[in-house]
């Protein structure tokens, strides 16, 4: 895989006790396009998500993250929330973690805290209402306006966050991750528990970040979406890389399909021969 | 949600057996704990030997007035309905609730500031709405720890005390007035709240509310035994009381009322000192206000919600807890330089624990977050507390029981609604069953 790589993960170890989690997982992802993590169940993909977003301190290996300008970032090195202030990665998480009793306007404007936190003088100016940070207020609020139109949740605006529908706080979290402006985005399993109108939804919603400029990192389980978008996937079983590719390639990999039927290649491959 | 609460209520519909057990049931358990608490009565005798009666008849009584109340309750239980249930309130009720609710802040506000003008010949209301708006003032300062940031901090009362030993301490060994000492009673309690947050970073819950507790009685114990500059269980006198802007209220020739051409009375002092409290009590509650509106404010909200999400959003959860800390000791360390001005004299026998549990019991009974259900509670509590005080004896038993009424009917404070910080188009309350209560 050649071009503009963004995330380039070398030799990435994470051990929990005597457990190895991940054992010398290297990937790259490619600059503006969508690079889909798959595997089965427990094959170590959140681990992986979770050493790349700083959630988890990696016990071997490296991870560069090399921006527009040619900063390269060693987000090992980082940690916690510095890698979504400082090297811009914007994450969701498996299980929706939105502020519930905010609103959807409120969760987007925390989401921009950073830049807010600068233009407010660090609270002093923002306390004596100084134009500076009402100018960025506004702007902050047309950006998290720019996002709820995008994500169809306009006239949800000024409801709670926990009272929306399944799907709508799913959209949302992404939004959320994108007011941050970051360089990538991790999505971790964005269309679990999403009907197919929903999915298809947001299969167009993460084609049009990418076409925007921001390159995706995404772990999938429904195969529709992940062949849908994914650019490149890469497929991990048991904490190590087993195959990488295109969509088709990875489709048509006897070694994937084991690992998904949870049989051997040989047999997996017969499978294939009958059917085809 | 309304799933198990119907299936509660068929169950507790059952009828006049199902009555009877849960009665039964309470008597017993009423005869278990009374036999010995009630029944029988020790005491030391003439000699000093044991001597000890019995009183079955109270115990008796006692059991059946629970037989009856627990039947009574029963019924009205199934007479109201099941409780944590959505009622349909009537159009025309929920028009006037959000009517009182628009108007009771400006409209108690305007009643305080009159409250000198109408009580001014009665210095114990006055010296009331004194002590009830310094307990508004401690309860606005909490809330922003407890109720914004979803911290429970169980020391408060350290703060309070380090603002009025502060302020005591400057004004007697320098005699440096209160206006200076204000804003530094406020910056050291500041200082002493960075510290105290510096350790508890890393706790969450029940551990953080012991190193707080903790906190609270080390600060406490220091005081004491700390003879050479608190004079210890002694305590500060002769404070310096507070001046007209640099000009004595006192019956001297330089004083208030003399350079006014008015006669001099004592109450001038105790009016200005309800001003005083009534400004430092607005400035915590526009600051706080302002705060929330803030994206500091919104953090701390969005930690109290979710603190791994706030990471990941690239939030600095260190520092965000520290300024809820530093924040909400501030506000305690102005009010504790008030409360040494106002008594002329503290002594560490002011700063226990009850204190601090007096304020957080304000701050939880008013809805966490709400600046005028704080407002409220500290005057239900204060000033409940003083009507209550012709019962005598049972003055804490009818408290508690009040407490624990309005906690079954209103379990997330008098006013447990979220007002969001920012809208498009139109401000909504937000459920209080949406909004989290933080994880410590």
């Amino acid at each position: 895989m050649s071009g503009d790589t963004i995330l380039s993960v070398d030799r990435l170890t994470m051990r929990f006790g005597g457990i190895v989690a991940v054992q010398d997982m290297s990937l790259s992802a490619e600059r503006k396009k969508i690079t889909a993590l798959i595997g089965p169940n427990g094959a170590g993909k959140t681990t992986v998500f979770n050493c790349i977003t700083g959630f988890y301190k990696p016990s071997g290996g490296t991870i560069r993250l090399s921006h527009d300008d040619g900063r390269t970032i060693a987000l090992e090195k980082l940690n916690d929330f510095r890698i979504a202030k400082q090297a811009k990665v914007a994450r969701t998480f498996q299980n929706i973690r939105l502020f519930p009793g905010m609103t959807a306007l409120e969760n987007l404007m925390v989401a921009q805290h950073n830049a807010l936190m600068r233009a407010s003088g660090f609270t002093f100016l923002g306390l004596v209402g100084a134009p500076v940070y009402r100018d960025a207020e506004k702007h902050a609020i047309g950006l998290a306006t720019d996002w709820l139109r995008r994500i169809n949740l306009l006239d949800r605006a000024d409801d709670a966050a926990g009272n929306l529908a399944y799907g709508d706080q799913r959209r949302l979290e992404i939004a959320r991750a994108m007011c941050t402006e970051p360089a990538l985005l991790c999505l971790d399993e964005p269309a679990a528990g999403l009907n197919a109108r929903e999915s298809a939804a947001l299969s167009e919603l993460l084609l049009s970040i990418r076409n925007d400029g921001t390159s995706i990192l995404l772990i999938e389980h429904d195969m529709s979406v992940v062949m849908e978008i994914s650019d490149h996937i890469v497929v991990m079983d048991h904490g190590v890389k087993i195959a990488e590719g295109s969509p088709r390639e990875v489709r048509d990999d006897p070694k994937v399909i084991a690992a998904y039927l949870g049989t051997d290649e040989e047999e997996a491959a017969a499978v294939m021969e009958s059917g085809s | 949600m309304t799933a198990p609460s119907t299936n509660t209520a068929k169950k507790t519909a059952t009828g006049i057996p199902a009555l009877l057990k849960t009665a039964l049931v309470n008597a017993v358990i009423a005869l278990v704990l009374f036999s010995l608490m009630v029944g029988i009565r020790t005491e030391a005798g003439s000699d000093g030997q044991l001597t000890y009666w019995t009183r079955f008849g109270e115990v008796a009584a006692l059991v059946a007035a629970v037989f009856g109340g627990s039947i009574v309750i029963e019924l009205l239980r199934q007479w109201i309905g099941p409780t944590g249930v959505e009622k349909l309130v009537p159009p025309v009720v929920q028009s006037g609730m959000s009517f009182v609710g628009r108007y009771l802040a400006p409209a108690l506000l305007f009643v305080t500031l009159l409250v000198p003008v109408i009580f001014y010949d009665q210095r114990y209301i006055l010296d009331l709405g004194i002590l009830v708006l310094t307990y508004v003032m401690l309860g606005w300062g909490l809330n922003v720890v407890v109720g914004l940031a979803g911290l429970l901090d169980l020391g408060y009362v350290a703060f309070y005390a380090v603002g009025a030993y502060s302020y005591a301490l400057l004004a007697t060994n320098f005699g440096w007035s209160f206006w200076v000492c204000l804003p530094l009673a406020g910056i050291l309690a500041a200082f002493w709240g960075v510290l105290l947050g510096f350790p508890v970073l890393r706790l969450r819950g029940d551990y953080l509310a012991i190193v707080t507790l903790a906190f609270g009685e080390i600060i406490r114990l220091v005081i004491i035994n700390w003879q050479e500059l608190t004079g210890g269980p002694n305590g500060v006198s002769s404070i310096p009381r507070p001046s007209f802007f640099g000009i004595p209220l006192d019956n001297s020739d330089n004083g208030l009322a003399a350079k006014l051409g008015i006669e001099y009375s004592p109450t001038h002092r105790i009016v200005f000192l309800f001003y005083l409290i009534l400004a430092l009590a607005l400035l915590t509650n526009w600051v706080t206000i302002r705060l929330r509106r803030l994206p500091i404010g919104r953090a701390w909200e969005a930690l109290r919600e979710d603190e791994v999400a706030c990471r990941a959003l690239g939030i600095n959860t260190t520092t965000t807890k520290l300024t809820a800390f530093a924040t909400g000791a501030m506000f305690g360390g102005f009010a504790g330089a008030f409360f040494a001005t106002r008594q002329g004299f503290i002594s560490p026998e002011s700063f226990t624990f009850q204190e601090s549990a007096l304020v957080l019991a304000i701050v939880v009974l008013g809805g966490m977050g709400s600046q005028l259900g704080v407002a409220l509670a500290a005057l239900a509590m204060i000033g409940g507390f003083e009507l209550f005080r012709s019962l005598e004896t049972y003055r804490m038993l009818v408290f508690g029981m009040a407490m624990v009424l309005i906690m079954i009917w209103r379990p997330r404070g008098l006013i447990g609604h979220r007002a969001p910080t920012v809208y498009l188009t139109k401000a909504q309350a937000i459920s209080s069953d949406l909004v989290k209560e933080g994880h410590g």
